[in-house]
Parts: C-alpha cells; sequence; structure tokens
C-alpha cells in the first residue's frame, strides 16, 4: 500500500519494553533509598545491601516475566 | 573472538554467507544437542553442568586437602566463598541458632549456579548452562521441596496456614490475604525463582551473542568501510557487555543462593 511503512519484527518485544517500565523505576527507588541508608549510616551497609538486593531481585522478577513472555508468545 | 570461531564452527552462525543479510540469533540457538536427537538428546548444557561438578569437587577438593592454619591461594579463595555463603548468607538469614544445617545446601547452589553462569563468559566453554529452563527448573524445584516440607514439618498444615496471615487483620478480609498469600507460597515464589536465573543467564547471553553476531557481519560480509567501524564499535560494546555480563552472573548467584535462604528462613519462623 502506499503511505504505509513495512516495519518487521515482533510487537510481543512491545510487551517487554512496557515490563520494563515498572521494575525501572521500581529498581531505582530501591537503590535510591539504599543510597540514602548508608550515607545516612555508614556502619548499616551491610545489613541494607542484602535488603536492597533482596528487593532488587523481586523487582526485577516482572521484566524477567516480560522477557520470557516476549518469546513465549511471538508469532512466528 | 572464539564466538565467531565457534559461530562458525558449530554453524549456527546467524549471519549467513548467502546474502540473505543480517538475521539476528534467535532462542533457537540455545538448543545445541552434541548427540542424538529429539528430546532424549545429550545437549551442550548437560555436558557443562556434567564438567561444572567435576571442576567444583576437585577444586574444593584439592584446595583444602591438605588445609593449613595459614592458608594457601587455593585455600584462600575456597575459605572466603564459604565464609561468604556461611555468614554472609545463612547466618545474617536463617538466624545463628538454625543456619548451620542447611550451609553445605546453600553452598552447594552457590557454586553451581556462579561456576555454570560463568561458563557462559569462559572461553571453551561460552555457553550458560542456566540460559536452558530446565536448569534453573530443577535447581528452583529442589528449594521449593525443601522449604514447603521444612514447613510443614515445623509447623503442620494448620499451623502453616495460620502464619500465612499477618496479625491483627480484620476477619472479614482474611480469605482474602491467605488466597494470595498461598499464590505466593506455591507458585510465585517457585516460579520467580526459575525464571529470574533463566531470564537473566538468557537475555545477557542473547545480547552478547547479537553483538558479537552482529559485529562479525558487518566487519566481514556487510558493504563499505564505514560498515567496518560500526563492526569494530560492535565489538568495543560487546567486550564492554562481557564484562558487565560477568558482574550479572556472580549477582544471579548470590541473588539465588539469598532467596533460597530467606525462603527457608520464612519456613522456619513462626510468624509471618
Amino acid at each position: 500500500m502506499e503511505g504505509t511503512i513495512n516495519l518487521g519484527g515482533n510487537i510481543a518485544i512491545l510487551g517487554y519494553g512496557l515490563s520494563a517500565i515498572g521494575p525501572g523505576i521500581g529498581i531505582g527507588l530501591i537503590f535510591a533509598a539504599y543510597i540514602n541508608g548508608v550515607a545516612r549510616q555508614p556502619e548499616a551497609r551491610g545489613m541494607l545491601q542484602s535488603i536492597a538486593i533482596l528487593g532488587f531481585a523481586l523487582a526485577e522478577a516482572l521484566a524477567i516475566f516480560g522477557l520470557v513472555l516476549a518469546f513465549v508468545f511471538r508469532s512466528a | 573472538m572464539s564466538y565467531t570461531v565457534l559461530a562458525a564452527v558449530s554453524g549456527l552462525s546467524a549471519a549467513s554467507d548467502s546474502g540473505d543479510g543480517f538475521e539476528a540469533p534467535t532462542p533457537e540457538e540455545f538448543y545445541q544437542p552434541l548427540f542424538g536427537s529429539g528430546d532424549f538428546s545429550f545437549t551442550r548444557p548437560m555436558a557443562l553442568f556434567a564438567i561444572s561438578a567435576v571442576l567444583i569437587a576437585a577444586f574444593l577438593i584439592v584446595t583444602t586437602r591438605k588445609a593449613a592454619v595459614v592458608p594457601g591461594k587455593g585455600q584462600w579463595i575456597t575459605e572466603q566463598g564459604y565464609n561468604f555463603v556461611r555468614n554472609g548468607i545463612a547466618q545474617d538469614i536463617i538466624g545463628s541458632k538454625e543456619f548451620l544445617r542447611y550451609v553445605p545446601l546453600l553452598f552447594t547452589l552457590f557454586c553451581t549456579i556462579l561456576v555454570n553462569n560463568l561458563f557462559g563468559v569462559i572461553p571453551p566453554f561460552q555457553y550458560p548452562t542456566m540460559g536452558r529452563v530446565g536448569f534453573p527448573i530443577a535447581l528452583a524445584l529442589l528449594v521449593y521441596v525443601i522449604y514447603q516440607v521444612l514447613a510443614f514439618k515445623r509447623k503442620g498444615v494448620i499451623g502453616y496456614l495460620k502464619s500465612l496471615i499477618p496479625d491483627g487483620l480484620p476477619t472479614a478480609i482474611v480469605p482474602l490475604i491467605l488466597f494470595l498469600e498461598i499464590i505466593t507460597y506455591f507458585v510465585t515464589r517457585p516460579v520467580t525463582l526459575a525464571l529470574r536465573l533463566f531470564g537473566n543467564m538468557f537475555a545477557g547471553h542473547l545480547l552478547l551473542l547479537l553483538f558479537i553476531l552482529g559485529g562479525e557481519y558487518m566487519m566481514f560480509h556487510a558493504d563499505g568501510i564505514h560498515m567496518k567501524v560500526f563492526g569494530a564499535g560492535s565489538y568495543i560494546l560487546a567486550a564492554a557487555m562481557t564484562v558487565f555480563e560477568i558482574l550479572i552472573e556472580a549477582l544471579q548467584a548470590y541473588i539465588f543462593t539469598m532467596l533460597a535462604a530467606t525462603y527457608i528462613a520464612d519456613s522456619l519462623s513462626d510468624h509471618h
């Protein structure tokens, strides 16, 4: 057709892009809080670190879901 | 770069020479049967997993056989790793009363995942075992069975269900919370545990493949001198990504072990 652009690729990958927004913000917030905490109380670093990484891992799970599902639902 | 060599040797090169243009690597690149075919083929990650077991066992035995009070280099590495898992993960999370029973499990998990992940960038192997979803599922299943059995043994069925509900909740929303918590404990936790490891390794390796195969294509197959520059840029980015990938691989081994410890600690403690 005239006037249309043919885009290749896979619309399921857009879902990954969408699913990465929330975890991106969440991980940013988590590490912002972690940096704040360490700046206020440097001796709490060890304890805060494991909590921060735990939160990071939990938030990241959603983005990973998005990635996996992007490949699961790709059409042809 | 040995990725290119490997790709050329095993014939999985995404950049075909027939002039069709560059084809991005797909998840199918991860299916690499060594011999046999179909469901019962012996694949590359299976070989790597076996190699990792031998390597870890050999390393641990060699470095601790002649354990000295003043450790040598090998013993120092083993001790640091063991210390990290024992004190940094097990003791901190499970608590100093009961953690010792679970240290062997956690240390085994940590070593296995770390070595298998690092296989993703170590030249003769260069395949993250955990990039095939079956392997993380097996590990997550192990952790799942252990923490569920522990919880049922420790608290009983009724006690387990009771421990899922936080104290001081209005009775009206108890069934709702219970439902959500059951989903969390029985479905979400094991699924995310397996998928997190798988997804990270899979995505990371696919990214490396894309940069390196793309670089190779632009360097050697595309026309024009500017494409050579882009290819070189792609290679440089691939090198940077490799460093980043090493970081992620170690981090994922730590996260998996830490989450396993957290779930076990949850099963052992009485309250939510």
